[in-house]
């Protein structure tokens, strides 16, 4: 269960030397990168996963369990893969069960208490208007793990960005009372999204190449459902750092205490 | 994943067969086609249809009693898979490994989707299913009993899968032959799902008996806490049992609550040897005269407290779907609100095409 080394793709990235940059939100190597996305999922999995059996209808708990599998099937992928190329024998589970908060490499959106619906919709969209060219672009990355991770999951955040973003256009054209919390949800999480597309040109893929489809996705369904963005300089980061929310903390004590109960065992 | 120490690939105990053999029949009463119609006495072409294990569909002319039991008892089933999610809800979060988190996480989804199924069911007999949830939030219909007691630990994951579902499918096998048709459909293709079900929680069951020393302690407490609630899952014994024999001469149920007991305890032994965990029940022997085995009744006086709505969970169970429901009606009213609007616009540009 543990190393699989030898299985690991030769790295078409690993000729481009790490340049370290200090400013915040930059990951200086791709097993960070790779964690980063891994943690982005997993995260989001755990947040969706707290919503079953308290969705709004019978339906939406399908629909979030549904989106919450498909980012725990993106995360146990690159978690394995983040494993491998570290070579120091930890697969998915050591990765997931086994590292503190400082130690996540998630966006400080995903972590974010889920509120109403209307903020967990806020955040999906958001998640998703940022994750579907993201793994568009790995899916034509020259790291074919990578790329092949990246065409299964593009059409994964394809049906969440489509889901996300009617219910947005839902509850910001629906009724008042909708739009006021849709509206107070977008200013709340809008905020978080500076981190998603922070400039990292030493990743397989730079998040700041992906601003114009991220902002030609958001804008489009903002407008339709009524909503504008907030004006604000405050630009919320350091998850890519392991400098996270107080809440990250919460959500891995839930998500690990089972597993660190029983060092050593398997399930 | 599996060992080679399992009983057998179906752990249900060759029922899954019985579901292939039920969608057989209902296959070949299709093409045989019902004779007649219904003519100047619908009565006796109803009687007629079940006689000849036909199936009875939504548009026949059915008694009303008939009607009435199959909205209660479907309903109920339906309610049963949607509190049913709770219980194991209560554990996604914390599943001990990022697979069993995943296949737990699927499992409960699975449970909403026979809800859905089940109440698309009881709509076919002209009831909606908002009327069905306002009844079940009133507490003016039930759902099993089994889903007002706690889960308490991981153990209890594999155990509801093995013995909760496995009592389901003991249950509802026969259901997949039930005279009425859109019932026994949506019993064929959730019966396959539960078979699924039940084998994950055995395999869960099997890795925690083999595992550590706590591993192994969590898992007997596990069985311990569910079997007798499990052997309640099949209601009242026969000689208390109100609803039976009408049932069966419907074909709505096809055995008593006592003969799915027995065959769920003769299932169920063997697969403890197996998992080397032991049934709670000094009393439990093979009976050679019978060919079966004998064991202890479940205690039927904490059943009837239990539907009475004194189980450990019952308000809890009710005030967390209650919320959910609630805190969603702002959600509901702004689709709805939604959807008028599309409507309302669609409407007008179609007005205008037809003025130009
Ligand atoms: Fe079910
Ligand atoms: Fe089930």
């Amino acid at each position: 269960m543990t190393a699989h080394a030898e299985q690991t793709t030769p790295l078409a990235v690993q000729a481009t030397p790490p340049t370290r940059q200090a400013a915040p939100g930059t990951v200086t190597n791709r097993v960070g990168f790779v964690l980063g996305l891994a943690d982005d999922a997993l995260v989001a999995a755990q947040r969706l996963a707290q919503w079953c059996t308290h969705g709004p209808e019978m339906e939406e708990d399908i629909a979030l369990s549904n989106i919450a599998l498909d980012q725990l099937g993106a995360a146990r992928l690159l978690l394995t893969y983040a494993g491998e190329m570290e070579g120091a024998g930890r697969d998915e589970d050591a990765l997931a069960y086994q590292r503190d908060d400082r130690e996540f490499r998630n966006c400080l959106l995903v972590e974010l208490p889920n509120g109403d619906f209307a903020v967990t919709m806020a955040k999906l969209l958001f998640l998703a208007a940022y994750q579907v060219p993201l793994y568009t672009a790995l899916a034509g990355c020259g790291d074919e793990r990578l790329a092949a991770i990246g065409a299964k999951a593009r059409k994964e955040s394809a049906y969440h960005l489509d889901h996300a973003s009617l219910w947005v256009r839902r509850l910001g054209d629906g009724t008042d009372e909708s739009h006021r919390r849709m509206q107070a949800a977008v200013d709340e999480v809008w905020p978080y999204t500076h981190e998603l597309l922070a400039p990292d040109p030493t990743a397989p893929v730079d998040p700041a190449t992906l601003r114009v489809d991220f902002d030609s996705a958001v804008s489009g369904v903002l407008a339709e459902a009524t909503l504008t963005v907030p004006e604000t300089s405050w630009t919320p980061d350091g998850g890519r750092n392991g400098v996270h929310t107080e809440h990250l903390s919460y959500l891995l004590a839930e998500l690990q205490v089972l597993h660190r109960a029983h060092p050593g065992a398997s399930w | 994943m599996y060992g080679n120490d399992f009983p057998a690939d179906d752990t249900s105990g060759g029922l899954l067969g019985e579901v292939e053999a039920a969608e057989t029949a209902l296959r070949e009463a299709a093409e045989r086609g019902r004779r007649g119609a219904a003519g100047v006495n619908p009565a006796a072409y109803f009687a007629e249809v079940i006689a000849a294990d036909q199936k009875v569909e939504p548009r026949d002319w059915m008694p009303e009693a008939y009607r009435a039991t199959l909205i209660r008892q479907i309903a109920q089933h339906a309610h049963s898979e949607i509190i049913g999610m709770q219980p194991e809800g209560n554990w996604i979060t914390r599943a001990p490994s990022l697979r069993r988190k995943a296949i737990l996480l699927a499992k409960v989804q699975d449970e909403a989707g026979h809800g859905l199924y089940l109440y698309a069911a009881a709509e076919t007999l002209g009831v909606s299913r908002d009327e069905l949830v306002d009844l079940l939030l009133a507490g003016r219909q039930k759902y099993s009993s089994i889903f007002n007691y706690p889960t308490l630990s991981w153990a209890d994951m594999g155990t509801i899968g093995w013995l909760v579902d496995g009592a389901a499918i003991v249950n509802q096998v026969p259901l997949c032959r039930c005279s009425y048709g859109p019932y026994a459909r949506a019993m064929i293709r959730i019966c396959k799902e539960e078979s699924f079900h039940q084998r994950q929680g055995y395999e869960i069951l099997h890795t925690l008996a083999h595992g550590t020393p706590a591993q192994r302690e969590m898992a007997q407490d596990s069985v311990n806490r569910w079997w007798y609630p499990s052997l309640a899952m099949f209601g009242p014994p026969d000689t208390d049992s109100t609803h039976s024999a009408q049932s069966m001469d419907w074909k709505i149920k096809r055995f008593s609550n006592d003969e799915l007991r027995q065959r769920f305890v003769d299932m169920c032994v063997g697969q403890a040897e197996v998992l080397g965990l032991a049934l709670p029940d000094p009393a439990l022997c093979w009976n050679e005269e019978r060919g079966a085995y004998d064991f202890t009744q479940p205690d039927y006086g904490e059943l009837m407290q239990v539907i009475k709505g004194a189980g450990p969970c019952n308000r809890q169970r009710m005030e967390h779907r209650r919320r959910a429901h609630r805190e969603g009606a702002w959600v509901r009213a702004a689709a709805a609100a939604y959807a008028a609007k599309q409507a309302n616009q669609k409407e007008q540009a179609n007005q205008k095409e037809k003025a130009a």
